[in-house]
C-alpha cells in the first residue's frame, strides 16, 4: 500500500506543493547551516582574540593551572579553621600570612567576633539594606511605568527610560564616583547596588502590575476612589506576593553583587578575599571562600524556600 | 422613575453592624502589617548606625562631587598669571593644557612691553631661574634672547630685556571677567565688582567687602572666586590661577601632538581628501586615522579593544555554558533520568558552580591565566553552567509528557524520544534563557573586569582612581550603555520571536 501511495503520479498542483515544500526545506537547512557556520566562525575569532589579548596564553598556562591549585593548600587543615575563627596559629612569624588574631572585633574582654564573620555580616547587610532601598523606589516607580495604571505615555516612557539607565549604568562607576566623594567604606557599595536594584526591580515590578487583574481597580474607580486609593487597595494586594518573591530573588543577586563591589573598594568580605588571593595567603583564602560559599548557598536556599511558599512553583527565573 | 433600591445610610450602617467580619480585616492581619512596618523601620535605624551613614554623609565633600560631575561633560583651561613685585606679569599654561603647547585663546587679552632688567642673582640660583620667567613659555624663545651674563662672581649681575605682560584681561563669559594690571586684580561677576591688591609676594587683600562668590579664609591668604559653571579662580599674592571651564570633550579626535590638532573640520577633511602629504611615508587619511586611534588622552583604540573584550567574554562564556549545561540538564531532570542519585549529583554540582560565584571564579582564573579576557570567559562559563543548568532542568521538569509518551509508544529509541518528544518543547526556552544571560552577562562582565578579569572594567576603574579623567569615564560609560542597549534589543527581539510575545 505504501508503495502504491509513493509511486502514484502527482497532479500538477500536487507536484507544485511538493516542490515548494522541498524548496522551503532546502532553504531552511541552508539558513541553519549558515547560522551555525557564522556562530562557529565568530566563536573561533572571539577565542583567538581573547587568547591573543590575555596576559597569559591559554595553552601556555594550562599545564600550570593546577600549580595554582596546589599553591592554595595550607600547611595543615586546622589552619583554615584558625583563619576562620581568628585563633592563634603555631606558624605565626609576625607576617600578614598568619596574623589571624589581629582582626578580632572585641565585644567584651574575652568575647569577640572573628574578622571574616564580621565582614561577611557587613556584606550581607549591605545587600539587605540596598535591596530594601531598591524595593521602596522600585515599588513607587513601577506603578508610574505600568501601561494599565499610567495612561500618560510621556510619564510612562520617562520612567521606563530612567529605569533602563539605572539598570544598565555600570555599578563600578557609581561605586567609584561615591568612593571619590565619601572615601572608603560601605556606603559607595550601598549606593551602587541600590541604584542598580531600583532599575532591575522596577522593571520586574511593572511587568507584574501590567498583568494584574483590573476588576478590583474598576470597582474602586466606580465608587470614586482616587489614583492612590485605586493602586493601594485594588492592585497592591494582588501583586504583593510576586513583589515579595522578586524582592527575595534580588536579595540573592545582591549578596553576590555587594561581594564584588567590596572587592573594588567597597569594603566587606570581597576586599579581604581579593587581598588574600593576591598575596597568596592560602588558609585565609580557603576560609573566606568556604564562608562566602556557605552564606550564598544558605541565602539562596532560604529565599527559594520562602518564594516557593509565597507564589508556588512559578516565577523562578533568575532575572538580573 | 422607579423606587430607588439604594438603601439609606442608616440601613447601610445596620448591615455593616450585622456583618462586621466582612468589613474589618482580622486583627492578626492588621497586627502583622504594623509589625512588619515597625521591623523595617527598626532595621533602617540599625543600618543607619551600623554603616554610620549620618557621619559619612556629613563629612562628604559635596563641592568636589559637583566638580567631578561637571568634569564628565566639560574641561578646564588653566592659565596661571605670575605677578612679580614690580607689578609685571607672566602668563603660562599647565603642561598638558588641552589647548596645545602654544595657545593663544581669544578670551585672553594681553598687553605686553619689553623691559630691561638688571638682576642680581647668586650663582647657585642660576640653575633655577626666577619662577616668573621660567614658566613664561608663552614667548619663551624670545625671552631667552636678551640674556647676557656679565660677571662670573659669586653674586652675578645680569642685564636682560624681557617681554612682560602689563595688563591681562580674561573673559569667562559676558558678565564675568578678571582684569589684572599693575598689582590690582579686578574681578567682575554678575554685576558685582571686587577689587583686590596683590603685592607680588604673599599677600592678597580685597578692597571692600567680599561678594557672595568670593571667599577668603584669613586676611592676606588666597581668595577663591567661584563663578559657577563657567569656572573659578584663585588670587594669591604672587599668582592668579584661572580655571575657565568649557562645555564638551576636549581634543576628542586629535590630541595636541597631532598635525591635525586645532584645525576646523572643513580643513581636516580637505587635507585628507586633497592636501599635501604631511607625513611623506603615508597618506593623510591613514595618518589621521592613526592619530585618532592613538589619541593620547582618549585612547580610542584601547577603549574599543577593551570593550570588545567585554562583549566577547559574555558571548563566549554564555555560549560554552549553555553547551555544557545542555547535556547535563537531562541528567538533572527527574522526569528524564529517573535516578535519584544522578539527579541530586547534577543538581548539587550546578548549585556548587553557582554558589562559588562569578567573582570568586574570576579571582581564581585571574591567578591561573593572568589578567585578561580568558579569566573572564572562564568565570562566566563556570557560573552560568550552574545557573543555566538549574534553569534548563527546571524547564525539562515542567514539560508536557504527552509528546514523549506518544513518541515512546511507537517504539522509538531513547535518543529519538528526547529528540522528537522533548527537544521541540524546550529548545525555544533554552535558547531564550541563553540569550537572556548573554545580555545580562554583557552587563556583569564590566564589573568582574574591575577585579582583573579583562575587559573595560579595569580601564574604567583606573580612569576613576586618578579623579581627573572623569570625561574618559563618561566616554566609556556612554559606550557601555550603547552596547548594552543594542544587545538588549537584539536579545529581546530574538526572544520574542522564539517565545511569542510573552517573555520574562
Amino acid at each position: 500500500m505504501a508503495t502504491s501511495v509513493l509511486s502514484r503520479q502527482l497532479s500538477e498542483s500536487g507536484a507544485l506543493v511538493e516542490r515548494h515544500w522541498q524548496e522551503l526545506n532546502t532553504r531552511r537547512r541552508l539558513y541553519t547551516f549558515l547560522g551555525l557556520a557564522l556562530l562557529v566562525l565568530t566563536l573561533c575569532a572571539s577565542l583567538w582574540f581573547a587568547n591573543d589579548s590575555n596576559a597569559g596564553k591559554f595553552f601556555d598556562r594550562l599545564p600550570h593551572f593546577f600549580d595554582f591549585v596546589g599553591d592554595l593548600v595550607p600547611r595543615d587543615a586546622m589552619e583554615i579553621v584558625r583563619a576562620m575563627f581568628d585563633l592563634p596559629s603555631p606558624y605565626d612569624d609576625g607576617s600578614f600570612k598568619y596574623n589571624y588574631t589581629d582582626g578580632r572585633l572585641y565585644f567584651t574582654e574575652s568575647l569577640y567576633i572573628p574578622e571574616y564573620f564580621h565582614k561577611m555580616l557587613e556584606t550581607v547587610n549591605i545587600a539587605i539594606f540596598s535591596t530594601v532601598v531598591g524595593v521602596f523606589f522600585g515599588f513607587i516607580l513601577s506603578f508610574l511605568a505600568a501601561r494599565n495604571l499610567m495612561p500618560n505615555p510621556w510619564i510612562r516612557g520617562t520612567v521606563r527610560r530612567l529605569m533602563e539607565i539605572l539598570r544598565a549604568f555600570p555599578e563600578v562607576v557609581i561605586a567609584g564616583f561615591f568612593l571619590a566623594i565619601l572615601s572608603l567604606g560601605p556606603i559607595p557599595a550601598i549606593a551602587a547596588v541600590s541604584i542598580h536594584t531600583i532599575g532591575a526591580l522596577g522593571k520586574l515590578f511593572f511587568e507584574v502590575v501590567e498583568n494584574a487583574d483590573m476588576k478590583p481597580e474598576e470597582g474602586l474607580r466606580a465608587v470614586g476612589a482616587n489614583w492612590i486609593e485605586r493602586v493601594w487597595f485594588g492592585i497592591v494586594p494582588q501583586v504583593l506576593p510576586n513583589f515579595t518573591s522578586y524582592f527575595l530573588l534580588r536579595l540573592e543577586i545582591n549578596v553576590r553583587a555587594s561581594t564584588i563591589i567590596g572587592a573594588v573598594g567597597g569594603g566587606g568580605i570581597g576586599e579581604l578575599l581579593r587581598l588574600a588571593i593576591g598575596q597568596g595567603h592560602e588558609a585565609k583564602t580557603i576560609a573566606i571562600v568556604i564562608l562566602l560559599f556557605t552564606t550564598i548557598f544558605a541565602v539562596d536556599q532560604f529565599s527559594a524556600w520562602l518564594r516557593r511558599r509565597l507564589v508556588g512553583d512559578q516565577a523562578f527565573q533568575l532575572a538580573q | 422613575m422607579t423606587a430607588s433600591t439604594k438603601p439609606s445610610l442608616l440601613e447601610m450602617q445596620a448591615i455593616a453592624e450585622r456583618h462586621p467580619h466582612l468589613l474589618q480585616s482580622s486583627s492578626t492581619k492588621r497586627l502583622k502589617t504594623t509589625l512588619i512596618g515597625i521591623g523595617v523601620m527598626l532595621y533602617l535605624v540599625f543600618s543607619w548606625w551600623f554603616f554610620s551613614i549620618g557621619h559619612v554623609l556629613a563629612n562628604a565633600n559635596w563641592g568636589i562631587a559637583g566638580t567631578y560631575l561637571a568634569d564628565w561633560v566639560s574641561y578646564e583651561v588653566r592659565p596661571e598669571i605670575a605677578i612679580a613685585a614690580d607689578g609685571t606679569m607672566a602668563l603660562s599654561y599647565a603642561r598638558n593644557s588641552p589647548l596645545g603647547t602654544n595657545p593663544n585663546p581669544d578670551w585672553v587679552t594681553l598687553e605686553k612691553k619689553t623691559v630691561t632688567r638688571t638682576i642680581e642673582a647668586p650663582a647657585a640660583a642660576q640653575a633655577s631661574k626666577p619662577k616668573g620667567s621660567s614658566s613664561f613659555n608663552f614667548m619663551a624663545p624670545n625671552a631667552a634672547l636678551g640674556e647676557s651674563p656679565t660677571a662670573q662672581a659669586p653674586d652675578r649681575i645680569e642685564t636682560r630685556s624681557e617681554e612682560v605682560v602689563t595688563r591681562a584681561l580674561i573673559a569667562f563669559d559676558r558678565s564675568t571677567n578678571i582684569e589684572v594690571a599693575s598689582g590690582v586684580v579686578k574681578a567682575t561677576h554678575g554685576g558685582e565688582t571686587l577689587i583686590m591688591t596683590v603685592d607680588g609676594a604673599d599677600t592678597a587683600t580685597p578692597q571692600g567687602p567680599l561678594p557672595r562668590w568670593a571667599r577668603q579664609k584669613r586676611p592676606g591668604e588666597k581668595i577663591t572666586l567661584s563663578f559657577g559653571l563657567t569656572g573659578w579662580a584663585e588670587v594669591e599674592g604672587d599668582e592668579v590661577s584661572i580655571r575657565n571651564r568649557f562645555f564638551g570633550w576636549a581634543n576628542f579626535l586629535f590630541d595636541t601632538n597631532s598635525p591635525f590638532f586645532g584645525k576646523p573640520y572643513g580643513e581636516v577633511v580637505s587635507l585628507i581628501v586633497s592636501g599635501e602629504r604631511i607625513d611623506p611615508a603615508r597618506s593623510n587619511l591613514s595618518l589621521a586615522w592613526n592619530n585618532i586611534l592613538y589619541n593620547a588622552e582618549w585612547q580610542h583604540l584601547d577603549v574599543w579593544t577593551k570593550l570588545l573584550q567585554t562583549i566577547i567574554m559574555a558571548f563566549v562564556g554564555t555560549l560554552f555554558a549553555s553547551l555544557i549545561a545542555f547535556p547535563l540538564c537531562f541528567l538533572a531532570a527527574r522526569n528524564i533520568t529517573p535516578n535519584f542519585f544522578a539527579n541530586q549529583l547534577a543538581k548539587r554540582f550546578f548549585d556548587f558552580l553557582r554558589s562559588v560565584d562569578m567573582f570568586i571564579w574570576a579571582l581564581f582564573f585571574t591567578r591561573a591565566f593572568g589578567p585578561g579576557p580568558l579569566a573572564g570567559i572562564s568565570a562566566i562559563f563556570f557560573t552560568d553552567t550552574g545557573t543555566l543548568g538549574k534553569l534548563y532542568s527546571e524547564a525539562l521538569e515542567n514539560i508536557d509528557d504527552k509528546q514523549r509518551e506518544g513518541v515512546k509508544s511507537v517504539g522509538a529509541t531513547p535518543i529519538a524520544v528526547q529528540r522528537f518528544g522533548v527537544l521541540p518543547q524546550v529548545l525555544p526556552v533554552f535558547a531564550s534563557q541563553a540569550l537572556y544571560f548573554w545580555e545580562s552577562n554583557t552587563r556583569s562582565a564590566t564589573i568582574i573586569g574591575a577585579v582583573g578579569a579583562g575587559g573595560i572594567g579595569l580601564k574604567l576603574w583606573e580612569a576613576m582612581r586618578t579623579n581627573s579623567d572623569w570625561e574618559n569615564v563618561a566616554y566609556m560609560v556612554l559606550l557601555i550603555l550603547m552596547v548594552v542597549f543594542i544587545f538588549d534589543s537584539i536579545s529581546n527581539a530574538l526572544r520574542t520571536r522564539l517565545m511569542g510575545r510573552k517573555t520574562h
